[in-house]
């Protein structure tokens, strides 16, 4: 009966694959899973190590209730009557405080905030020109060539990498930090700024060319008015990745918390690492939060 | 229209006086925050070092040329680790990322008051942490090796995907996901039909950049003991062996373009 029915009903439907040709997608598939165990196959896992390991895992995931307990103790003993607290400690004893200043936390805070303002302001200075350069509608082509090999190595070099150069050149500090998120700002900045202005309106340039402008009018007044909510967001997005990114330059000697957070780890001190992390995480919960208000005002 | 005077006669300019004279007042400011910025990083900088920069810089390149093409045989398993690090980062990091974008997603989430905040806290605090930073937590965890390079790439890849997914997820087209409601289709079913196939493009191109990014970053995780080429970076390094350095730079930077390209291409091939 069942068999008599489906062959009046026809084939039952079914969901069209993803990739159309199967040849294709069975290789895909079979190469990717024969990929996987292999490569998975060839990882080096050393149970003891991880056993052991994770008494400094548990130990990192409690140093952040010891960092939020320092805290509350803090705030308590700063104002005792809110809290019902009697202790009578000095807040300016309390662990909390300690682990601000002694660990150079807020040291190593503020050279990254440094670095991160800095070099975002030469960056933008720098990559404007650039993505005027590289734009094609604007430049002509052997400027075009330039400007973009300039943007095609910035991006195709890690910061990481640039800045154990620069170190190696310059010496340890924040100046290597600055240099590195400055030329990084270059390749992501000049590359999108460069896009949206070849994305821009046309007819609104043309007009102000009409009138008789200068270079120097037209693009003061034809392009930039039409990409500047762009630049204004693209600029705050890239002062939140260069705090990020600052934190880690710091672990080559490039300057900034990353060197305290390298030195915590060695020394297994998980409450400095716990503090330094929240910090970081708030900060760009802040930052990104600023970019938000900040785009949707322009936009 | 704002105008000015001059000599009896009405001149155009862009603004009016007032919002001029506090967009000079807003520039000034930011002016001298980054005087003040550049100056301390001038105040920590060992400024009679720069003298000899064009010296140090001349020194490192001629010892770094020409690079030890011979070594490139070993750097084989390196590179290999690397590739491995990020592809099965990217693959581990999706698998974690996918139910954290439902449930992120404004129209998918099961609770926006309880839910929809964890799922956001998830991709804040793994996006904002650098992909160094969880390597060398977990360095200190499951010890130096691939392994850790692998976790960190998949716990930093959270956020990133999960971002891109649930805004791709709150796009969708709401008239299709009725139409299988309108079937009669459990929650389940209309998932799969509704709305899968509506995010599967975003979802591939996402992976296919996230993959690019990942293969960036991993080439760097062995400077903490994380696995893949940059151990044999930092070893080169700490010996000051500069062709072996010159020639990992050269590896690491080709793998980067021709990750970049396969990206491009596989990216413009679903789009």
């Amino acid at each position: 009966m069942s068999a008599a029915l489906e062959a009046k009903l026809g084939r039952a439907w079914k969901k069209p694959p993803f990739i159309a040709n199967p040849v294709f997608r069975w290789l895909l598939i079979g190469g990717s899973i024969a990929y996987f165990v292999v490569a998975l196959g060839g990882i080096d896992v050393s149970w003891d190590r991880i056993v052991k390991g994770m008494a400094y895992g548990k130990r990192f995931i409690f140093a952040f209730g010891e960092i939020f307990g320092a805290f509350y103790d803090y705030i308590s003993d700063l104002f005792p009557d809110l809290f019902g607290n009697t202790s009578g400690r000095d807040p300016n004893d309390s662990r909390w405080i300690e682990i601000w200043t002694e660990k150079e936390i807020i040291k190593g805070l503020y050279e990254s905030i440094v670095m991160t303002i800095a070099s975002t302001v030469v960056g933008i200075a720098i990559s404007i020109p650039i993505a005027l350069g590289a734009a094609s509608n604007i430049a002509p082509m052997p400027v075009y060539l330039f400007c973009r090999s300039i943007i095609a190595l910035s991006r195709a070099l890690n910061e990481i990498i640039v800045a154990i150069i620069l170190v190696a050149i310059l010496g340890f500090g924040p100046l290597a930090g600055f240099i590195t998120l400055s030329f990084a700002t270059i390749g992501f900045l000049a590359k999108l700024l460069a896009e949206d202005i070849e994305n821009m309106n046309k007819q609104q340039a043309e007009a102000v060319k009409s009138t008789g402008a200068s270079w120097g009018q037209w693009i003061n007044f034809g392009v930039q008015p039409q990409v500047m909510p762009r630049l204004i967001g693209l600029s705050m997005y890239r002062l939140d990745i260069n705090f990020r990114e600052s934190a880690v330059l710091g672990l080559v000697g490039a300057g900034g918390i990353g060197a305290t957070l390298n030195t915590a780890f060695d020394r297994y001190e998980f409450d400095t690492v716990a503090a330094i992390l929240l910090t970081i995480i708030v900060i760009v919960m802040i930052l990104e939060y600023l970019s938000g208000v900040i785009r949707g005002k322009v936009q | 229209m704002p105008t000015h005077e001059k000599n009896g006669l009405k001149v155009w300019q862009v603004r009016e006086t007032k919002a001029q004279l506090i967009r000079w007042g807003a520039w000034l400011i930011g002016l001298a925050i980054f005087i003040f910025a550049w100056k301390e990083i001038s105040d920590n900088t060992l400024w009679f070092m720069m003298d000899n920069v064009g010296e140090v810089v001349a020194d490192i390149a001629g010892r770094a040329t020409p690079p030890a093409w011979s070594f490139i045989l070993e750097l084989g398993g390196p590179i290999w680790d690397t590739l491995a690090i990020a592809t099965l980062g990217t693959f581990f990091s999706l698998i974690m990322a996918v139910p954290v974008a439902f449930l992120a997603a404004r129209n998918t989430t099961p609770s926006r008051v309880f839910v929809r905040p964890i799922a956001l806290l998830i991709i804040v605090s793994t996006r904002s942490v650098n992909s160094l930073i969880w390597a060398l937590l977990l360095v200190s965890i499951v010890g130096p090796g691939v392994l850790a390079g692998l976790i960190a790439i998949s716990i930093r890849s959270i956020g990133f995907c999960a971002k891109l997914l649930y805004e791709a997820i709150e796009e969708i087209n709401v008239v299709q996901v009725e139409a299988i409601k309108a079937t009669g289709a459990s929650r389940m079913q209309v998932m799969v039909y509704g709305i899968v196939p509506q995010i599967m493009p975003a979802f591939a191109g996402i992976a296919v950049f996230r993959w690019d990014i990942n293969i960036r970053e991993s080439t760097v995780l062995g400077l903490v003991g994380a696995g893949g080429i940059g151990l044999a970076l930092q070893s080169s390094l700490n010996v000051l062996a500069w062709p072996k350095v010159s020639l990992i730079l050269l590896v690491i930077l080709v793998a980067v373009v021709i990750g970049e390209w396969v990206s491009a291409k596989v990216r413009g091939a679903i789009i």
